[in-house]
Formats: structure tokens, sequence, C-alpha cells
């Protein structure tokens, strides 16, 4: 790894930080508004009957952020986080290609197409 | 316990979790897991799900620490990504099918498996064979040595190691946990890469193989909202701490404490799974 490589890296490693940081914050002030507003017993995690998708879709997200559901301003806290890694690959695909290095653009395509998939269609 | 005291108390656990996952190496998910399924009666569907959100948080906040030490391989990493992410998917896909004390079970064998691979002592194999495959896929770099200079290194083995990262994937997306502990045997025995190249590496990697089961599990409903924002805060915060400590912690000991505890909630995790099959 030459030392501009490295370089590159570290740059994207203080923006994958900001990234984590920002879902941290976003998930902590949902969670400050999720604590005031249910007080009452924890709900029932004992046995799974999974969350309702509302949440997962960014429809359902935005519109709860709308109207400061706490619980979809954390699941949007938490897409940001998943977003991060996703976008370092990104990142590489960038990197490799100024390197003009044709293998690793492909390879590094590829994983992103994996993750995007996963993220967005898989079933 | 009302909502309140649950998510501060799993929160307080989740600080506790990230503290030790980072300073044994082992990171936070081989705790939290089994910590939420035994303490907390959690379901063991949810407690992945929190898990691997704190994986990817551990992960790509620690990553800029990672790179500046020099020995991480983009080129390595990115090319048994393919491997791991496909293998995530699958895993995912896996736990949505699986019955909760099968996967149980699997996690409680991968504890005791991780705590043998944490406490087994490192015994370093550098090797410049020119591999053809692995000289064609550029799966080779220099790590710097203590006195300035440079080991030059080549992967051996590439299809083992490739196949190795696939079954790491698996476990990452079944379990939620990072899989760092199979991550590194792939690249440190397989492919007899450098100890520190392989640890950077993996850590690099992690954060990309959780992503590509997180949309699943957020999808299936894995991600409860009230659960996994305490545990992802904590773990993080612990991490961050754990990792500051890092330098001046008596390590080994701290290693060998860490390990009898996981093989205690391997064990119990095996137990109690074995005991719902009947």
């Amino acid at each position: 790894m030459s030392w501009n490589d490295q370089r590159v890296e570290t740059w994207v490693g203080m923006l994958l930080r900001i990234g984590v940081l920002l879902a941290a914050a976003v998930v902590l002030v949902g969670g400050v508004l999720y604590v005031m507003q249910n007080k009452g017993p924890r709900p029932d995690y004992s046995t799974f009957h999974g969350e309702p998708a509302t949440f997962a879709t960014l429809r359902g997200a935005a519109e709860g952020i709308a109207t400061l559901e706490p619980r979809s301003i954390i699941m949007f806290g938490l897409l940001l986080l998943i977003l991060t890694p996703i976008a370092r690959v990104g990142m590489c695909v960038v990197g490799f290609a100024f390197e003009r290095d044709k293998m690793y653009v492909v390879v590094s395509s590829l994983v992103l197409v994996i993750l995007l998939y996963s993220v967005f269609f898989h079933r | 316990m009302n909502d309140l005291w649950f998510v501060v108390i799993v929160g307080l656990s989740s600080i506790g979790a990230g503290l030790l996952g980072a300073l044994s190496g082992l990171g936070g998910g081989v705790v939290i897991v089994p910590l939420l399924t035994i303490a907390f009666h959690v379901d063991i569907k949810y407690a992945i799900g929190a898990s691997l959100v704190s994986v990817i948080a551990t992960s790509s906040g620690a990553a800029a620490a990672y790179v500046r030490e020099g020995f991480s391989n983009i080129r390595i990493g990115m090319f048994l990504e393919i491997a791991t992410t496909l293998g995530a998917l699958f895993g995912a896909w896996l736990t949505t099918k699986a019955p909760t004390e099968v996967i149980g079970l699997v996690f409680g064998l991968v504890l005791l498996y991780s705590a043998y691979v944490s406490l087994k002592q490192k015994h370093e194999e550098i090797t410049e064979h020119p591999d053809q495959l692995a000289l064609w896929l550029k799966l080779k770099g220099d790590l710097p040595l203590p006195d300035g200079g440079e080991q030059p290194y080549v992967a051996q083995r590439v299809p083992i190691g490739f196949g190795l990262m696939w079954l790491a994937g698996v476990l990452s997306g079944l379990l939620g946990i990072g899989s760092g502990a199979v991550k590194v045997i792939a690249m440190d025995q397989a492919m007899k890469l450098p100890f520190k190249v392989s640890t950077t590496t993996s850590n690099f990697m992690i954060g990309v193989t959780a992503a590509a089961s997180a949309g699943l599990y957020l999808r299936s409903g894995y991600l409860a909202p009230g659960l996994v924002m305490p545990v992802m805060l904590g773990v993080l915060v612990g991490s961050l701490i754990g990792s500051k400590l890092l330098v001046r912690v008596h390590v080994r000991t701290l290693k060998i404490v860490f390990s009898l505890l996981i093989i205690a909630m391997g064990i119990q995790m095996i137990v109690n799974s074995a005991m719902r099959f009947r």
C-alpha cells in the first residue's frame, strides 16, 4: 500500500467516523424522545413477533420523522448507520478508478452491487 | 421493570460489553447477544439484530484508527469481501428460517471456538512464495517493520481463504456478530498473512460484512427501536473508551479472564438451547 493510498484511506476513515457520529446523534435524539414518551412497561422482547415494516421503508421513516415519532427517528438513524460502510465501498470504487486499477474497480463494484442489493431488494 | 429502567440498564450493560469487546479484540457482539438472551430474556432474533447494528457502529467508528497504523491491506480486504457479503446474505436468510434453539446452539459453539482462538499463542509464518493466483489478484503487500524497513508478503491458498471468508460471512449474518475470529483464521492460518495485517484488515471488513445482512434484518423486523437504541449507543461508547484504554492495560491477563467469561456464556447458551429441543 503506497503512502498516498493510506492518506486517501485516512480521509475516508474520518468521513466514516462523521457518518457514525451523525447516526448515533439521530438515534440519541430519537432515544430521548422515546424514553420521554414510553413510561409504561417495557415491550415484550421475549418472543419474536417482528417489528412493523412501516419503520423499514423510507416513506414510513419520513412520515414518522415529520410527526416526531421516536421509533421512526431511531430507525432513520440506524439506516444512516447501515449506509456508512456502503458509502465506504463506493469511495473505494472511485479511489481504484483514480489509480486506473481496472481489476479492483470491478471487484469493489461487485461488492457495492451485493450490498445495494441486500439493503434495497433482498427478501 | 418499566421501559425507562430497561433502557438504562441495557445501555449500561452495553457499555460494559463494548469495553470488553474492544479490550479483548473479539468485538461487542459476542458479549451482547448472550447478555441479552441470558440476563434479559430477550428473544435471540431481537438480540442478533441489536448486536449486528452495534458491530457496524464500532467497525466504522474505528476505521480511521486501523488505517493510520498502516497494516491493513485494502485490496485483500475488498477481494475477500465478495465472499463475506455473499455469505452474510445467505446467513441472514438462514436466520429467518432457522428455529431459535438452533441459532442458540450454533452461537454457543462459536463462542467456545472464539475463546479458543483468543487464548491460543500466535506463531508468525510470513511467506513470499510467489503464488500465481494471488499475484494475478494483487493479494500482496509490504509489512512495515519496527526498524523502519519493510517485509514483503504474498497471500497463499487463496481459494481456501475465500471459502473460509464465505463461512465467516454466513456466521456474521446468522448470529449478528462481526465473526472476527474466523476472519483472522482465514487470513492468518490459511492465507499465511502477517498477523497484524490479518487483524487490521479483518476489522476493516467487519462493518461491510455486517451491512450486507443489516438490510434483511431491517425489513424482517429484527430491529426493535427501543432495544437497538440503548445497545448501539452503549456498545459504541464502551468500545471508544476501550480503544483508548487498550494502550494502558495488561491485555494478556484480561484476555484470559474474558475468555473464561465467554466459555461460561457459550456453555450456558448450549445448555439452554439443548433443553428447548425437548
